[in-house]
């Protein structure tokens, strides 16, 4: 049985009634009938459900407890994946995962945030909110890659960096800024994918990249909607206006031009089918991979350069406003 | 005129030295009672405990450059409102408030000017304007200063004063963290030195950017640096934190800056540096 949200409650009824016909005796005619019924039912509810999500009950798919992740997309489309561990200076980091792996007869070097799979497992892998070592050690492996020429595929799925006190000792500031400096100026392709939730500072620090994909259901965010409202509503039951209010959707911050491409979901989201939902990212990443190992390596920098120069909202100078001294 | 010589009834951070009958103030810090002007004379150090006030951008600007050298750059740079963001009031209006607080566009001001003769690009930060905070013109500003820099290989010294990311410009202001940090490794691999110094408090996507990028990194004493606020850390690991956390000390003391430079020094310690670091 999957795990329903709080907004799927009208689906879960209806499945559960299927569930529960199927095993009970379907050969029966009326039984048949009662089935047909149920499942043309679902289906218009699905749509209605699904069909217009709002922001928030997006970020509830994005974080949802058996969203797929790097370890499950790296098995469905990469063969000889070799995890590598450890920043070589204070630890090895569970909470992101990286190695090499071959993807369509070319090895590449891929990184993610792991959530992790059971209590036992995310809490080994803290949620997946890396401390500096994590950053730290996916900063090793991609300068391993630049090395010996393998481009770079980024999983993005983390609530943010950890804030705790080894953290800010060990300099998670620090961490996060000299992973966005190397990055700028790595000289083989990156691709990131935001696949579930991109919080903040802790989801760039493996995005700066020459492409960046985002699946339908993800959100790249520069707080979360629950601290977001904390701090501007002073009252977190706000979350639901404060997702809204911060665009944090694929379709919105391809509009804004932050992200490349939005991956299409299977309908209620990529944990209902893993396998579709990973053979559409191999597609895309294809793509995307073989234009750009088609580009010399300074020119990959320059156009990444560029790319996040464009970043920018400024309000048109009205002809009056000229540039004056500062006077106190 | 010099900042210390203005009276400070027009200066807006008053309130931050609570004002005893005219002539004395109040230290936020040590409590102790303090004589105006010696704190004036003093950079607006606490002669008692040393604390550093807060120095507004101007006052920065004038404590560091050699008198009548600095040049403004780009102050017309409005920011706007990509997402029409709205909490419980419009963004324009929040930042209406802060334009009218400090008569500034947005919260840095960006221009070049001399220190002991040396032309440097520099960029101070104004926490006033809504604390600080990193938009689209914040970022933006940082580039083309670090650009112009670039082009005429003078060396960029950045004072952070700031509370993040701007919320209010959502996920464009987080990529003014990657825009930033690109511009820096530019100038990086043109040697150009790049000089961080960071002030009370430095914090979330700023610090995780270009503060902590730099060749050298100071700190003034005491001053509040992090990556995640103290609140946060509190709540999420649910025990008080040691006196002392996020300090300019213990950022020291963990390795993660150069040196604690007393404000009195600052001028002085900058030269020098830039002394050893300029290419001969």
């Amino acid at each position: 049985m999957r795990d329903f949200l709080e907004f799927e409650k009208p689906l879960k009824e209806i499945e559960e009634r299927i569930e529960k016909l199927t095993k009970s005796g379907p050969e029966k005619k009326s039984v048949q009938r009662l089935l047909r019924m149920l499942k043309s039912r679902l289906t218009k509810k699905e749509l209605e459900v699904y069909g217009n999500l709002t922001s928030w009950q997006i970020t509830q798919i994005a974080r949802h407890p058996q969203r797929p992740s790097i370890l499950e997309f790296v098995d469905s489309f990469c063969q000889d994946f070799i995890e590598l561990h450890g920043d070589r200076t204070f630890g090895d980091d569970r909470a992101i995962v990286g190695g090499f792996a071959t993807f369509q007869g070319r090895s590449l070097c891929v990184i993610g945030h792991e959530k992790g799979q059971g209590v036992k497992d995310r809490v080994r892998r803290n949620f997946g909110m890396p401390n500096p070592e994590g950053y730290r050690k996916a900063l090793r492996l991609m300068k391993l890659a630049e090395k010996f020429n393998r481009p770079i595929v980024t999983f993005i799925d983390t609530p943010g960096a950890y804030p705790g006190v080894g953290a800010e000792e060990r300099g998670q500031a620090e961490a996060i800024a000299r992973n966005l400096f190397v990055m700028a100026r790595l000289k083989v392709p990156i691709v990131a994918v935001i696949t579930g939730e991109g919080g903040s500072g802790g989801a760039l620090a493996l995005g700066v990249a020459d492409r960046v994909l985002m699946f339908e259901h993800a959100i790249y965010s520069v707080i979360s909607p629950e601290g977001c409202a904390a701090i501007l509503w002073e009252d977190t039951t706000k979350a639901p206006e404060a997702a809204s209010a911060l665009k944090m959707t694929g379709g919105e911050l391809l509009k804004l031009g932050i992200i490349d491409e939005v991956i299409p979901e299977p309908l209620g989201g990529a944990h209902r089918e893993v396998e579709v939902t990973a053979q559409r990212l191999a597609k895309s990443l294809s793509t995307h991979l073989s234009q750009l190992e088609a580009q010399t390596g300074d020119k990959l920098v320059t156009a990444r350069y560029e790319k996040f120069s464009r970043m920018t909202a400024l309000a048109p100078v009205s002809p009056l406003d000229t540039d004056h001294p500062d006077t106190n | 005129m010099a900042w210390f010589q203005k009276p400070t009834s027009s200066d807006p951070e008053k309130g931050k030295l609570k004002i005893v009958e005219g002539m004395w103030l109040k230290c936020t810090f040590c409590r102790g009672t303090i004589y105006r002007k010696e704190v004036e004379r003093s950079f607006k150090v606490c002669p008692k405990c040393g604390y550093h006030f807060p120095l507004s951008a101007n006052e920065r600007i004038d404590l560091l450059m050699d008198l009548g050298t600095f040049q403004e750059w780009d102050s017309e740079l409005m920011p706007d409102d990509p997402l029409t963001f709205v909490d419980s009031q419009p963004y324009p209006a929040r930042l209406q408030v802060s334009q009218g607080n400090t008569g500034r566009k947005d919260a840095i001001v960006i221009g070049d000017g001399r220190i002991k003769g040396r032309l440097i690009a520099l960029g101070v930060f104004d926490f006033r304007f809504m604390g600080g905070s990193m938009g689209s013109v914040v970022g933006e500003k940082i580039c083309r200063a670090i650009n112009r820099a670039l082009e005429a290989r003078t060396p960029f010294l950045l004072v952070t004063a700031s509370g993040g990311a701007r919320m209010q410009e959502g996920t464009l202001s987080l990529m003014q963290m990657a825009k930033t940090a690109a511009s820096i490794a530019r100038l990086d691999e043109a040697r150009v030195p790049f000089l961080s110094l960071l002030t009370d408090p430095t914090f979330g996507g700023v610090t995780a950017s270009v503060a902590m990028l730099g060749d050298v990194i100071l700190a003034e004493p005491k001053a509040l640096i992090g990556f995640a606020g103290p609140r946060v850390i509190e709540l999420t690991i649910k025990q008080r934190l040691p006196d002392g956390f996020q300090r300019a000390e213990f950022l020291l003391e963990h390795g993660m800056i150069d040196a604690i430079v007393p404000r009195p020094h600052l001028k002085d310690t900058i030269d020098t540096l830039l002394n050893h670091l300029s290419p001969r």
